[in-house]
């Protein structure tokens, strides 16, 4: 019978133990990932794949220039959208709705917007957009994937803003500066660097969304830099090429998910190393 | 236009702080025009949603939620199968990502040495950034063989002859299938569910720690006493939110779940979801009741994830005692 009190050491050890092995789970989870993304995807690394066209079914070599680039496009216009709206949004909650219970209400359905399934949020884009103006175009998945990063935008915008001291909004008052002013030039510049950080992590959260772009912006297989058409972006290119029988495609799509994990992570670790504030989301 | 009487600096001042004044207004509707879009696109997508899924809601009314069958040829639609795959491959994997996620913030708030919190800290948020198609292709290519190798057949030997249970583990090992779908999903919503916990262990007040600690507490006593029932409505945030997640994941799912549009006792065998069935059949839809009934998904999918979603902000704001209503 062992004593109450090596009973609890033994529990204890036994606890910390295993929150020890439950982090090496997500850490080895994390290079297992990333070291498949490697293996498998640096093979298809090569020019012809920023130069090259998507190939067709069956046939060896080609690239994904016109992933590529349709994904610049469309992710390029989804953070021209998004970055206005959302930092505009955030400016409301933070400034002008302290108090309001239209404010709160926003915010709490911005914060569900935040985890709401962005298929849905394809569906809706292709209900309004795509059924109503005849056709699947690159503009239409600019708008879906600027639905999904807008709250991202809007909440740290909110929360960055929160973190500017009273007293520096007085001074600017005190001088007789009207509140648009206060906020466009003394508190957005007072936290630009964390507003920033939002519009990044936004961008790096709707750069792998595949879900979105199946029923908005589809695929092109031909190189394409019209907004109106079918556009070739890379995730719906992976979730296409990964799925199918031949080799070549299967071997483009791991480097495609190499890139954009890449791509992906870069912002993510960029903006935590460049930019050392406690946010917290 | 100055009165002659007045001094023309008082005058000029009073038409600037008219002006400032026009000028904030409009600053004002305008900065709330686009916090209204939000909401806007929110009730939009409930909205749009209900009217494009109205066809199917007309046919098989509110049956169609506990219909099994979907069968293209027949016009015959119900979402029982998608909406069991949903629930089932969520639920598993919220079992699993649960205990690792705790695990994972105890180390980082608990045990963790401090220089090394920032880096871990850092990694298991990667995780979360990860897009999820890429977590579908490595489940495919790389976990799913591996599973149906060295996983699923020692698991049926085991727990095959067990009465019930062995039911779960029957069928072949095929690699895709419910289980792998889960444990997917589980590796993608631990992060979210660990960082949440991690922020509300942090809420602690070091005092409370301090004085179990004091009297002679293991510190596994103290995350079990102290630390969990006073952050205890945060980290069913924290679950909700992962759950949430998991219901609408759609990439991590669709290239693992085998896409069987059936239900089956069996955890080794295929199935769907409702975001999985969505991507695969939408694009292909036919005009009519087929495309209306994926919709209909669509629409039971928004409203199950919002309530769950809803109540998981609302947990996590009253923990926190900040953010949000």
């Amino acid at each position: 019978m062992m004593s109450l009190y090596t009973r609890r050491i033994w529990i204890n050890r036994i606890g910390i133990t295993l929150s020890m092995v439950a982090t090496s789970l997500g850490l080895i989870a994390l290079l297992w990932i990333l070291w498949t993304l490697f293996s498998k995807g640096f093979g298809a690394l090569s020019w012809d794949l920023f130069t090259q066209d998507t190939p067709a079914p069956g046939t060896e070599g080609g690239g994904l220039r016109n992933a590529i680039v349709g994904s610049g496009l469309i992710l390029l216009f989804s953070m021209l959208i998004s970055t206005p709206v959302g930092i505009l949004a955030g400016i409301y909650l933070a400034e002008f709705g302290r108090i309001s219970k239209f404010a709160s209400f926003t915010r709490f359905m911005t914060d569900i917007m935040l985890s709401a399934p962005s298929i849905v949020i394809g569906l809706f884009v292709y209900a309004l957009f795509v059924a109503t103006t005849g056709g699947f175009s690159g503009w239409a998945g600019s708008l879906a994937l600027a639905l999904i990063a807008i709250p991202v935008v809007v909440r740290t915008t909110e929360n960055m803003l929160k973190l500017v001291p009273t007293s520096l909004r007085e001074a600017a008052f005190a001088v007789g500066a009207p509140r648009w002013q206060v906020s466009l030039r003394v508190t957005l510049p007072a936290v630009k660097s964390g507003v920033v950080t939002g519009v990044l992590l936004a961008m790096a959260r709707i750069t792998g969304e595949t879900a979105p772009l199946l029923f908005t912006a589809l695929n092109n297989q031909f190189f394409n830099a019209n907004m109106t058409e079918p556009m070739g972006n890379l995730p719906v290119v992976i979730y296409q090429f990964a799925l199918s029988p031949y080799d070549n495609w299967v071997s483009l799509a791991w480097g495609g998910a190499l890139l954009i994990a890449m791509l992906v992570l870069m912002i993510n670790i960029g903006v935590r190393v460049v930019f050392r504030n406690k946010d917290k989301r | 236009m100055s009165e002659p009487s007045a001094p023309a600096g008082i005058d000029l001042h009073a038409k600037q702080v008219g002006r400032f004044r026009l000028q904030d207004k409009f600053f004002h509707y305008s900065t709330q025009f686009f916090a209204f879009i939000v909401l806007a696109a929110l009730v939009g997508i409930l909205v749009s949603l209900t009217i494009e899924a109205w066809p199917t809601l007309k046919v098989f009314g509110p049956a169609f939620l506990w219909t099994n069958i979907w069968s293209v040829p027949d016009d015959q639609y119900g979402a029982l199968a998608a909406i069991y795959g949903t629930v089932v491959t969520s639920v598993l994997a919220l079992l699993i990502a649960v205990p690792i996620s705790f695990g994972i913030a105890l180390f980082l708030t608990e045990t963790c040495p401090l220089w090394l919190r920032r880096p871990l800290g850092t990694a298991i948020e990667l995780l979360a950034g990860i897009p999820s198609i890429v977590y579908g292709i490595w489940g495919l290519f790389v976990f799913a063989p591996l599973f149906a190798e060295y996983i699923q057949p020692p698991l049926q030997e085991l727990l095959g002859d067990v009465p019930v249970i062995g039911d779960w583990f029957s069928g072949p090992p095929i690699g895709v299938g419910i289980l792998t779908a889960s444990i997917v999903l589980a590796l993608m919503v631990t992060p979210f569910i660990a960082s949440v916990m991690r922020d509300v262990f942090e809420t602690v007040p070091d005092v409370l720690k301090e004085s179990a600690y004091g009297v002679g507490c293991t510190t596994w006593e103290v995350v079990r006493n102290v630390v969990l029932p006073y952050t205890r409505v945060g980290v069913i945030g924290g679950i909700m939110l992962g759950l949430g997640r998991a219901l609408g994941e759609t990439m991590a799912v669709t290239f693992v779940i085998g896409n069987a549009n059936r239900i089956n006792g069996s955890l080794f065998a295929p199935g769907t979801s409702i975001a999985s069935t969505l991507a695969n059949e939408f694009g292909e839809a036919d005009p009519g009741l087929h495309i209306a009934s994926l919709f209909a998904l669509g629409l039971v999918l928004f409203i199950l994830t919002f309530i769950v979603l809803a109540i998981s902000r609302w947990l996590i704001s009253r923990s926190m005692g900040t953010e949000g209503l």
